[in-house]
């Protein structure tokens, strides 16, 4: 069967290639020192759709994300690698959202979206880690959701099969769709940009970068209509704009702090299995491994 | 996130010469494929900016996965059973990204599948994915053979195969046999025409087939029965799909081990002519070896920038006597004559890499319409230079490739001799480039007609005839004396009028014609970009007292005293 499939995906600050100037002196994160980029659980969950696409002909993937004008980056790079079209949610209140106002807003644009069979998203983004935004969307919906998805083993019948990772094992799941899901970084890699599409897409632009643009390619924009990115305010979704940004998130950082590792204490071993096996069990037994 | 286009600024520089204006032009005739293809250029810095940002998916896919694969595939290495070939599962995952990304059939023409590059940009990801694993290259490199399909095949085979190739399938080009090598007029692969299914049956032995059990093969064999020479000779395409041919073992390799070299059965394969019977070697083959040739010189670019760039790593962080060893002068001069050998190198592969693409894109052009004469004439021009630069670029750059790999482990000391450093592969990977697709020897071959006949020192004049910027004016007069030496040793040598003098002072008189023109592609850099002084003024140092040394060598040289070289 072909599947509507939308995928929530967020630019994020890539806090794995964090240097020493990636604070600022007030606590704050050093955007500036960052660069912007596809949050990768969020590519993970990406390959997950674009592979039951592939498994499901004629079935669609559309890229949802919410952000600044320059998270349409996060649109163009689902459109290198396969996905079909995307909408930025984008307004000056909606920032400043915790994971309440996020979820809201987030579903609101998808009650905007005409009808879908799936959701996918990334478990967590690696700048917040709070796994909470997917299943706030579920509840939102009222969609049943599996988190933590290793692979979607397929869709059947209106319903769908999964492979969650959990701490201990694995599980499979079946629910019915439309359903949500959050995938793990587990899975699959997301494929690399395809040559065809990037050359296809890369002229692909919101109403407001092509009045930033130098005007290059305009007229090409104009005359194909999968080159312009469609940007939604809280008006066009429809939502409360209480209950949106900073106005709408009861979340308050009271302090950040930058915590430096210390090595406190330092042990010497022999090296002698019975020895390291006993370090091993004490690793295990305060968690510090496995 | 590591990109080996990124993070290799001379790679944006060559892809951005002035020349590609005139070759995007023949290559995308007015931009008519903008209203079929949602993914064809609209205008030429469209194509440029499609080049550049395909160039970065390759670089990606290379610095991020296929880079860190090459250890684990030189020590796994393919495997065969029941006459098919199992990869690495490495290199399985190489090829499934670079099929992905749709790196399948990048020259081929938008109506197969293909993204209708040029050569330059299509060289230019043979380059860098070289680096990241040399042995990998040959096998995304193959896609090179649905160029001579294109050329050669008609317009059937065209639609059945090329598409196949842009879709991911693997090709191979089945010349070598066991008596046939370098000498592949010997070939006696037997091809036997059935009248009554009108299809042709191979049957006979190919040796170190590199992606034998391939999807799509082309092979030679002798379709006229009685013959001896390269002229009973024809081209097949052999598809996989059809069954007969099995694979009978696997060459244990020093290097490129990722690679699978096999030795074929065919009994009795079906197959199918591909362009004219008897043309099979004369013409079509060496057609494919010249686009092989390329391939061959980017994969040595490729080593030589890997080898540059693991010797200069080390030789920074490697500590002896209290400091970084690469301040010795021994150890700074083996790093700097690295990186100037990789940088002449990689201007001679997209020199060459131009004059193929306007001479075949116009070569193009004439199957659908009578070339301008002035086109022809433009034609004829490129295609003796990419003639007289293609054996020229793969002697030299392979032999540099070898000695780039060489100093790199000279430079890692004893810990280069162990297995636990990228040097040692990449040493014994660039060890088969200067053998195959014609050994340094039979380049030289082919380039000494070019010696004698002046089309060297024709474009070595045309190079002095350009404009340098004011302070390059010593090394240019510098190159001009070369070109001198060099012009002197060519006169004096075919004075002799003594083909076996002439073909024993060959290799010297090849070698002394590159390095003026390494040289000279170094100071036309150097105009473009500051960044390669230092390269231009280490590569002629050194080409300046190799060509005094071959000087020295003719010059002196008694040719009653060729006899004590004979047995």
């Amino acid at each position: 069967m072909s599947l509507k499939i939308i995928v929530l995906a967020k630019q994020v600050p890539d806090t794995r290639n964090v240097g020493k100037d990636a604070m600022k002196a007030d606590g704050t994160v050093n955007r500036a020192a960052l660069p912007a980029i596809f949050n990768p659980e969020d590519l993970n969950a990406l390959e997950q759709a674009l592979r039951l696409k592939d498994a499901n002909p004629g079935s669609t993937v559309t890229i949802l994300t919410m952000g600044p004008g320059r998270a349409a980056e996060i649109i163009r790079e689902g459109l290198y690698r396969g996905a079909d079209n995307g909408y930025l949610l984008t307004d000056r209140a909606f920032a400043g959202a915790d994971t309440l106002a996020t979820s809201y807003a987030i579903s609101m644009a998808i009650r905007k979206i005409d009808g879908y069979d799936l959701i996918v998203c990334g478990r967590q983004a690696i700048d917040g880690d709070t796994a909470q935004v997917g299943p706030q969307v579920a509840e939102k919906l009222k969609l049943p959701q599996i988190t933590y998805v290793e692979e979607i083993l397929g869709v059947e019948n209106g319903k769908i099969k999964a492979k969650r990772r959990l701490e201990r094992g694995v599980e499979t799941v079946e629910g019915p769709l439309p359903m949500l899901l959050t995938v793990n970084g587990t899975a699959p890699d997301c494929r690399p940009r395809n040559a065809k599409f990037v050359q296809k897409y890369k002229h692909a632009k919101t109403v407001t970068e092509k009045q930033e643009a130098d005007a290059d390619y305009t007229d090409l924009c104009n005359s194909r209509p999968y080159l312009n990115l469609p940007e939604w305010s809280v008006a066009d979704v429809n939502a409360d704009v209480k209950a949106c940004g900073l106005s709408g998130s009861p979340t308050k950082v009271k302090k950040i702090e930058s915590v430096i590792f210390q090595a406190k204490e330092s042990k010497t071993l022999t090296p002698a299995d019975d020895e390291i096996e006993s370090l091993m069990k004490e690793l295990i037994a305060n968690h510090t491994i496995g | 996130m590591a990109n080996f286009y990124l993070d290799n600024p001379s790679l944006k520089h060559h892809l951005n010469h002035p020349l590609m204006k005139r070759i995007v032009e023949l290559k995308e005739r007015n931009f008519a494929d903008k209203d079929q293809y949602d993914y064809a250029p609209v205008d030429f810095e469209d194509a440029m900016d499609s080049y550049d940002k395909v160039l970065e998916i390759v670089g990606e896919i290379c610095g991020e996965i296929i880079g860190p694969n090459a250890e684990g595939v030189d020590h796994e290495g393919p495997t065969v059973s029941n006459g098919r070939v199992t990869y690495a599962q490495g290199t399985q995952q190489n090829l499934d990204a670079t099929v992905k990304a749709g790196l399948m059939g990048i020259s081929m023409p938008r109506r197969y599948g293909g993204l209708n590059f040029p050569i330059v940009p299509y060289i230019m990801a043979a380059d860098i994915v070289s680096r990241a694993d040399a042995g990998f290259e040959n096998l995304w490199g193959l896609q090179d053979c649905a160029e001579t399909l294109y050329e050669f095949g008609n317009e059937d085979q065209r639609q059945r195969y090329i598409p196949r190739v842009c879709g991911g399938e693997t090709m191979s080009m089945d010349l070598t046999e066991p008596d046939a090598g370098s000498d592949l007029q010997s070939v006696m692969l037997k091809a036997t025409y059935n009248e009554q299914d009108g299809y042709w049956y191979l049957n006979g032995v190919k040796r170190f087939i590199t992606n034998g059990d391939a999807d799509i093969h082309l092979v030679l064999a002798r379709s006229e029965e009685g013959t001896k020479d390269g002229r009973g000779l024809s081209m097949f395409i052999y598809d996989k799909r059809n069954g007969g041919v099995n694979v009978r073992r696997i060459e244990n390799k020093m290097g490129i081990k990722g690679s699978p070299t096999c030795e074929l059965v065919f009994k009795n394969a079906k197959a199918e002519l591909c362009g004219d019977r008897k043309l099979g070697l004369i013409k079509y083959v060496m057609a494919l070896m010249n686009g092989a040739r390329l391939g061959i010189m980017a994969q040595a670019v490729g080593l030589s920038e890997a080898a540059y760039r693991e010797g200069e790593a080390y030789a920074k962080e490697r500590r002896q006597f209290g400091k970084a060893i690469i301040e010795f002068p021994a150890v700074y001069e083996m790093v700097a004559l690295m990186r100037a050998k990789a940088d002449a190198s990689r201007a001679m592969l997209y020199e060459t890499a131009r004059f193929v693409d306007i001479y075949k894109a116009l070569d193009d052009i004439a199957k659908e319409r009578k070339l301008t004469p002035e086109e022809r004439a433009e034609q004829k021009r490129y295609a003796k230079l990419a003639d007289a630069f293609t054996p020229m670029g793969k002697g030299m750059t392979t032999e540099y490739a070898n000695q780039n790999a060489y100093d790199a482990i000279q430079i890692h000391g004893g810990s280069g001799f162990m297995k636990d450093y990228a040097c040692e592969r990449i040493y014994r990977d660039a060890r088969i480039t200067n053998i195959y697709e014609g050994t340094t020897q039979l380049q030289v071959v082919a380039a000494i007609r070019h010696v004698t006949t002046g089309t060297y020192l024709n474009r070595m004049r045309e190079y002095e005839a350009m404009e340098y910027k004011p302070e390059l004016e010593g090394l240019k007069k510098r190159l001009i004396a070369m070109t001198e030496k060099y012009a002197e040793m060519v006169q004096r040598v075919t004075d002799s009028k003594d083909n076996e003098y002439i073909d024993f002072m060959a290799r010297r008189l090849v070698e002394s014609g590159a390095h003026v023109i390494f040289g000279y592609l170094l100071l036309q850099d150097v105009n473009a970009c500051e960044c390669f002084l230092r390269s231009a003024e280490v590569y002629i140092n050194y080409g300046e007292a190799e060509v005094a040394k071959h000087f020295h060598f003719i010059t002196t040289f008694d040719t009653d005293a060729l006899g004590y070289y004979k047995q």
